[in-house]
């Protein structure tokens, strides 16, 4: 049984460019998109990580590059432990990032799940379509520029919408959510309504 | 330990069909509105005759945005989401993000809460097993069973509602602690339910476990192989009724598990009624857990004392002195400030592993919250694991997952 | 004997084996005492549905414990749980296919108004795509507090002029 020290000078000795990552918690990695089909790979094969428990990725806003990072959480049934592989997609504006179907069959939601949500086209992927939103939703949510209210969008069935008249529309939030934002002199500090402009019963005007 | 074991032949049962009856393939959609998908799943169905060649699971009618949410809340904001992720076992996704979120501070709390918060969580798992056997017992036409099933869980509504003041939805804990202490007596209440309890499950145990229609309906059906169980990434009973022996209060445990005594019910066919088996042995083994901890109930604090940023402080503090003030003001308005980092904890929950990736650019408020869905990745084997097999047999496997929707599509 | 009064009256000394009554009493009182629900149980309000209809609350008492999901053998849909807008066209299909009279109670704040989830997936409040007749706050409400919107549908029931819109479709 290797232990963290272990692990990572045995993935930094097959792979020099794995490099560790700060974890406050479970030993990690980083990695490239090129290489961390291999390095997954590997983990599984050669250190017994035989579970991928998990796969996400974080957007850090469209200001920094690189924007997307995938983060894949492995664990091992024998050990007993964690792993996370986070890998960077080289693109911002047409993220990618190869598909680890092959070796696990789990990976198969997943991969959609972060292709629904932040956009990135995973290669290989047998089926690369949306799961959580429905298949012609134009945007993609967990993206930091889009609004937690969201946009309007037309709803999934068009005769339905034209009998009820109704479609996606940005929910009114009434000022919420109610976060006092930090870093601000202590009057200012409450959480006042951030934007009383629209509510239930005034629609946005934008 | 378990073989792996083969799906049914689909081609040699089409093969075996008589030849006037034609290769035409039928498309059935199943749900999102059915009695037996157990929420809003629809399965996208090809048969030929009754037998099912292709499944698509369609998901995400339920998808509500809580991950999003999670980026504007504060930590303790997000508690009543968590409640609703698998809304039938609430106090347990409680403490499993509550645990999540302590990690991020490196926060320990004090032995009764973690004692709290390890006997409510058993008392979810009993909740949630007693539902998933009522709902199982009735999508295979067992009407008995589910009455008696819920009958029992009123009587642990009724405790829930004492200590947390709702009947399910509770959003009982806290970062760094609990909302409120246990009442008076409640403890007691506990030890007379869980005395009361276990010849009644006894008795709904027997209405199923060797009736003739429910074996013939549940053994053999929906067998799920080791290797597929692990490259599916399912948790739960469903991974330890194909015989993979693994349990995270076990293997890595949190919250003061390592204390108690009780086993973990391993599977070795993998069909339904071998899940059947072990969610009926588990709540056996959490009125075990909960029965040691009833009778040794640490004293003690509830809550972590010394954190100040993270937890607000006792009421009387808060009125009368202005450390405490600013303090609580602090963490209600900004929310409980939490270090840079990352984290990813799962606990064991009834439906399988529940983890919480958390990433923290520090202040109250989380970067990046992704929930880690057992109840998504026990879904992913559905496309497999219904070929070959009968319309109605989906109906068992189906009720043999024990997933529930809230948390697959969060 | 002609009074007015709409309610069902009956003295076997006067009347003896038959009941003069209004039509629309006679028929909102069938209507009212065997509300048959369509349960469109989407989220945790789906729980305290089922618990409702369950031993200890025994929605039975009220002629609605046969939970019909076929929508063409339902009177009442019970939206109970989040409408998200992946399932509003669903939801609003299954109205379409439910038989005149029918009505619908929105059980929940999630049903009601949209609930706490404020967000992008979130349909605010059902009666964007079905007229609701009840609405129950709660999250979830109380099994109490959905029979008491029954018996809230149900008075509402009996005021309908169901006579006059049968004879005048």
């Amino acid at each position: 049984m290797t232990t963290d020290v272990d692990l990572t000078t045995a993935v930094s000795q097959h792979f020099p460019s794995a490099l560790p990552r700060a974890s406050l918690d479970c030993p990690a990695f980083n990695s490239s998109a090129a290489e961390v089909a291999a390095v997954l790979k590997y983990l599984r094969d050669a250190q017994g990580f035989d579970f991928l428990t998990d796969l996400t990725a974080i957007d850090w806003t469209a200001e920094k590059s690189p924007r997307f990072t995938v983060i894949w959480h492995l664990y091992s049934s024998e050990q007993h432990r964690y792993v996370r592989v986070a890998a960077d997609c080289t693109s911002a504006t047409e993220p990618v990032m190869p598909s680890v179907t092959g070796l696990w069959a789990g990976a198969d939601w997943h991969e959609r799940e972060c292709y629904d949500m932040f956009g990135i086209i995973f290669t290989g992927h047998p089926d690369l379509r949306r799961i959580l939103m429905w298949d012609g939703y134009p945007y993609f949510p967990l993206r930091k520029e889009f609004p937690l209210a969201g946009l309007p969008a037309a709803l999934p069935d068009a005769e339905i919408s034209a009998e009820t008249g109704a479609g996606v529309i940005a929910a009114p939030m009434a000022g919420g959510p109610f976060v006092a934002t930090p870093g601000q002199p202590m009057s200012a500090a409450e959480p006042r309504a951030k934007d009383e402009a629209w509510n239930e019963h005034s629609e946005k005007t934008v | 330990m378990a073989t792996d074991f083969s799906y049914p032949d689909a081609a040699a049962k089409a093969a075996a069909v008589p030849k006037e009856f034609g290769p035409e393939k039928m498309s059935l959609s199943m749900g999102p509105s059915h009695p037996s998908t157990h929420g809003v799943l629809r399965i996208q169905f090809e048969l030929d005759g009754e037998i099912v060649t292709k499944a698509d699971p369609v998901i995400g009618y339920l998808h509500r945005g809580d991950e999003k949410i999670a980026e504007n809340m504060t930590y303790n904001q997000f508690v009543p989401y968590t409640d609703r992720l698998d809304y039938i076992a609430p106090l347990a996704n409680n403490m499993a993000y509550a645990i999540a979120v302590e990690r991020l501070a490196k926060l320990e709390v004090p032995a009764r809460c973690q004692a709290i918060r390890v006997l409510t969580a058993e008392m979810a798992r009993v909740s949630s097993h007693l539902m998933g056997l009522g709902a199982f017992g009735i999508d295979v036409g067992a009407w008995t069973v589910f009455m008696y099933c819920f009958e029992e869980r009123e009587k642990l509504y009724k405790l829930f509602e004492e200590l947390t003041g709702a009947r399910f939805t509770t959003s009982y804990s806290r970062i760094g602690g609990l909302a409120r202490d246990v009442p008076e007596g409640w403890i007691q209440r506990v030890d007379a339910f869980t005395d009361q309890f276990l010849p009644i499950l006894d008795e709904v145990l027997s209405l199923l476990s060797r009736n003739k229609i429910f074996l013939d309906r549940t053994v053999g059906v929906g067998v799920i192989g080791r290797a597929d169980a692990i490259a599916y990434g399912l948790s739960g009973p469903n991974l330890r009724g194909s015989g993979v022996a693994n349990d995270l209060r076990k293997d890595r445990p949190y919250s003061g598990y390592e204390q108690y005594e009780f086993d973990v019910p391993v599977g070795a066919q993998g069909d339904c009624y071998d899940r059947y088996l072990c969610r009926g042995e588990e709540m056996k083994q959490s009125i075990r857990i909960i029965r040691q901890i009833v009778k040794n109930f640490p004293r003690g604090d509830w809550y972590a004392p010394d954190a100040r940023k993270i937890f607000a402080p006792p009421k009387e503090k808060i009125l009368t002195s202005m450390e405490e003030l600013i303090n609580n003001f602090m963490i209600v308005t900004e929310g409980p400030q939490m270090p840079v980092g990352e984290v990813y904890f799962e606990a064991e929950n009834p439906k399988g592993a529940l983890g919480f990736y958390i990433v923290s650019k520090g202040g109250g408020v989380p970067y990046r919250m992704k929930i880690r869905s057992p109840s998504f990745c026990n879904l992913s084997i559905l496309p497999k694991l219904c070929v070959g097999n009968l319309v109605s047999d989906v109906v068992a496997i189906l009720g043999s997952l024990d997933f529930v929707m809230g948390e697959c599509d969060r | 004997m002609v009074t007015a009064n709409s309610e069902l009256t009956y003295n076997s000394k006067i009347e003896g084996d038959i009941i003069v009554t209004r039509a629309d009493a006679a028929i909102n009182w069938m209507r009212t005492n065997s509300m048959w629900p369509m349960p469109m149980g989407l989220a945790c309000c789906a729980i305290e549905l089922m618990a409702s209809a369950a031993s200890r609350f025994d929605i039975a008492r009220f002629g609605a414990e046969v939970m019909r999901f076929s929508p063409r053998q339902a009177d009442c849909m019970i939206v109970a749980g989040t409408v998200t807008y992946k399932m509003a066209p669903v939801v609003r299909r299954i109205y379409d296919q439910m038989a005149a009279p029918k009505w619908v109670i929105a059980m929940g704040a999630c049903a009601s108004s949209g609930g706490m989830y404020r967000s992008y997936a979130t349909l605010q409040g059902v009666d964007r795509i079905v007229p609701v007749d009840v609405y129950v706050s709660g999250c979830p409400p109380r099994p109490e507090a959905l029979l008491d919107a029954l018996m809230k549908l149900q008075a509402k029931v009996k005021r309908e002029p169901a006579a006059s819109q049968l004879l005048h479709p």
